[in-house]
């Protein structure tokens, strides 16, 4: 038993840990136990994935682990390295807090009964989630895919009412269009390549693409797969189902499926364009110059859409959709700064976003489930936790010094001077964005700090010290971010180098 | 005075209320302007046209998809050619030792409950995951129905019990257990014949089905009830789970202890191959089931 390398397990653990407590909970079937048992796990998830991310910082690496007895080509494999084990954490953490700050408004907007279907679904989000960074395996990826689609549109319907029922529906469509092109991608892959594991298929696309034999299939294999990826984490023009699925989640649900389960599949692609396809090929096909332009748009149009709306959880739905483009942008630059920045952006907007969502559902409850930005006039003073944490949200997303976002603004910068080509569009657009950022969230800022003449006087409102916690801990988390971002960057830094093929 | 005008158009923006006023004001005195009705029919024109737009680029999408799908079928590697790049390394060590290392008779089993379990097991995960969303869409809750939902239940419920149905429930009775006995049989044997867990188990829960069709809801809450669905499916995914994380840890370890493999061909062989068919086909007879269930009844 010595001679066992206990890190190495660590994200084999992780993600049977996750699966466990789907079983677990539905063998008690109690709301009480549900819940337990989700924070128990996402306590033991964060903890590994914090072990795992320190080592890595000591010693940056990359392993494989099989899984069973079979090596690569034969069997299914995990692997992990300085980038996935920071997402892996990352990640957790934004669960945790986003159901530790949520908990109020899951035992008020879910049934009683099915309130224990709710944490299955948790639990299926995070566990697929965690695969889904660490598979080596594209048909994995593809399984893990279709259960996160399905705990998201649990996770959206958790209301039950009919309009929740029509934006999950919406979701469900977009979600499925999605898997199937993914399917057909990887099915047109294997054919032409003979593997589905990820460093195989990458050297026998090396070589087809060095020949040009299969040049047709596998443009259309590549497309497939990225617009899959794309469907399903909401870029602009497949945006759609976003606006439609915010509004009518609860919060928790809101926070979780903004703040991490669109990014998975973006680090997905990420590991897909740096250990399969190499930047240099995704050039050669143009794909990398597509998601460019698709994520720019992004950036222009769901800031647009946001100016336009009333709703608060509307405009932050819009505004997740402009941070999808970032991300997509930071991509499409193709060059490593581009994508750390793009990475460190997906982890500023996990943090902001879930803040920004939580804050939000607390504000509706509080106006007594109405959602318009008019009537919530002055509410900050009856809810100052909430009132803070949306402001200083609202900041860092619009890029003020100090916040987190304002690093990834600075990097995505950076990265647009050394990217040839792109400079011009990407820095007009981010100036452009950051002043339709600072449009559309300043109003909503303003609306909540300023009472109308002739209201009365705001009485406080009893807020649960869980919400509390939450909201200060996220808070903590994104000025660290905006201070000390250097250790964070030199990881992802390595992550990527390690990453590239 | 340009910009006083300006201040008051971002404090409206604030402050919905003025706007919204705005409006209604805007509305109303719209109507008022408007005499000529030829601006409907111009309307319900334009919503056509756009009705017409909508289809046929839904039938240009969709002939675009076939067109792309033809011509990458047309580049892609002839089928069932040797020289394909499918035909390498891995399938050869499948069809070559399968049989050795996995002790299962049929490769396909051996593949997938062996070689790639991992994939197999979220996929287990898949089906009853996807139970699960149903029943958090679709379950019933008795407590807290209207009364017209109570309506429609004590109506169907009259419906059941009024319905002759002598056919289907002799057959039903004379088949359901030949039915659930070829289902198991196509489970006990999966890795020694064709079938396995996935075939067994979606002749199981068609049997089950077909018993809930002639019986009704009644009769087949006494041998199966929510409690029992649950504790099958999660019983054996945890068995699943369990199997496959010994397996998983201590290959991945080369720890050795491995499950001895037995005389391939016997029904005790291939390792753990056995027991993980039988919770698969357990699972996705449940899933049948619990579908049926969920959208005819609204409960299991």
């Amino acid at each position: 038993m010595e001679h066992i390398n206990w890190i190495h397990n660590l994200p084999f653990f992780s993600i049977f840990i996750a699966m466990f407590a789907i079983l677990l909970t539905a063998m008690f079937r109690t709301a009480k136990m549900a819940k337990r048992i989700h924070m128990t796990m996402m306590c033991i998830v964060v903890i590994l994935s914090a072990i795992l991310t320190y080592h890595m910082a000591v010693a940056p690496e990359t392993f494989t682990f099989t899984m069973g007895h079979y090596p690569a080509p034969w069997g299914n494999e995990l692997t992990a390295g300085p980038l996935e084990a920071l997402m892996a954490l990352v990640f957790g953490t934004v669960m945790l807090l986003s159901v530790m700050g949520g908990w109020v408004f899951i035992e008020k907007d879910v049934l009683q009964e099915k309130q224990y279907l709710y944490y299955i679904m948790l639990d299926a989000a995070m566990g697929a989630m965690l695969a889904l960074i660490y598979t080596n395996d594209i048909f994995t990826a593809y399984v893990f895919i279709e259960i996160n689609t399905l705990a998201a549109c649990a996770l959206v319907l958790a209301k039950g009412t009919a309009t929740a029922m029509v934006g999950a529906t919406h979701y469900l469509i977009m979600g499925l269009l999605g898997s199937g092109l993914f399917l057909f991608g990887v099915s047109i892959l294997y054919s032409i390549t003979g593997h589905l594991l990820l460093p195989q298929i990458g050297e026998a696309v090396t070589v087809l693409a060095a020949s040009g034999q299969y040049h047709f299939a596998l443009l259309i294999a590549t497309a497939f797969l990225f617009i899959a990826l794309a469907i399903k984490s909401g870029l602009f023009p497949f945006h759609t189902w976003l606006p439609v699925a915010h509004p009518i989640a609860i919060p928790a649900s809101s926070a979780i499926l903004s703040g991490f389960v669109v990014k998975g599949y973006v680090i997905f692609a990420i590991k897909l364009m740096y250990s399969v396809f190499s930047v240099e090929f995704m050039h050669e096909l143009g794909i990398i110059d597509i998601l460019f332009v698709f994520g720019v748009l992004g950036m222009v149009f769901g800031s647009l859409s946001a100016m336009r709306q009333r709703k608060m959880k509307k405009i932050l739905a819009y505004s997740s959709v402009a941070q999808i483009g970032y991300i997509y942008m930071g991509v499409g630059l193709g060059t490593e700064i581009g994508l750390t920045a793009a990475c460190f952006h997906m982890i500023a907007h996990g943090f902001t976003k879930s803040m920004l969502f939580l804050c939000a559902g607390s504000f509706v409850k509080q106006c007594g489930n109405i959602d318009d930005m008019d009537q919530m006039r002055g509410i900050a003073y009856k809810n100052p936790v909430a009132g803070i944490g949306y402001t200083i949200g609202a900041m860092s997303m619009i890029g003020i010094p100090l916040l987190a976002g304002f690093i990834s603004k600075l990097y995505f910068a950076t990265a647009s001077i050394f990217s040839e080509g792109k400079m011009a569009a990407s820095l007009l657009v981010l100036g452009i964005s950051m002043i339709l950022n600072a449009l559309y969230f300043l109003p909503s800022v303003m609306a909540i700090w300023t009472t109308k003449k002739g209201m009365q006087e705001a009485k406080r409102a009893n807020i649960s010290p869980w919400f509390i916690t939450s909201i200060v801990l996220l808070l903590c988390i994104n000025v660290g971010l905006g201070v000390w971002y250097q250790p964070v960057i030199e990881l992802i830094e390595v992550g990527l180098q390690l990453l590239q093929k | 005075m340009e910009w006083r005008m300006w201040l008051q158009k971002i404090k409206d923006w604030v402050d919905g209320y003025t706007v919204m006023i705005d409006a209604d004001m805007y509305i109303a005195n719209r109507k008022r302007r408007e005499k000529w009705d030829w601006r409907s029919i111009i309307d319900f024109i334009y919503e056509k046209d756009l009705h017409k737009l909508h289809n046929t680029l839904c039938v240009m999408c969709c002939v675009a998809f076939i067109g792309v799908m033809l011509l990458v079928v047309n580049d892609l590697p002839q089928y069932g050619n040797v020289n394909n790049p499918a035909n390498n390394e891995v399938s050869v060590r499948y069809v070559e030792e399968g049989l050795e290392e996995t002790g299962a008779v049929n490769l396909v089993t051996g593949m997938i409950l062996d070689y790639r379990a991992f994939d197999t097991f979220a996929e287990a995960n898949v089906l009853f995951l996807s139970v699960m969303g149903v029943l958090f869409l679709l379950k019933t809750d008795k407590k807290n129905d209207d009364k017209q939902q109570q309506m429609v239940r004590k109506k169907d419920a009259e419906m059941e019990a009024i319905e002759q149905k002598p056919i289907r429930q002799i057959g039903a009775k004379y088949l359901t257990p030949f039915i659930l006995l070829y289902g198991i049989y196509i489970v006990i044997n999966g890795h020694i014949s064709p079938g396995g867990g996935f075939a067994g188990g979606v002749i199981m829960g068609g049997g089950m089905i077909f018993y809930a069709t002639a019986f009704g809801k009644e009769k087949m809450e006494q041998i199966f009830t929510f409690r029992s669905f649950a504790n099958i499916s999660v019983g054996s995914l945890l068995t699943y789970f369990v199997c496959k994380s010994y397996s998983f840890f201590t290959g991945a370890n080369h720890v050795g202890w491995e499950v001895p493999k037995g005389v391939a061909g016997n029904i005790l062989s291939a390792g753990l191959i056995l027991p993980l068919n039988i919770c698969v086909g357990l699972v996705v007879a449940c899933t049948m089931y619990g579908f049926y269930a969920l959208y005819t009844k609204g409960d299991i």
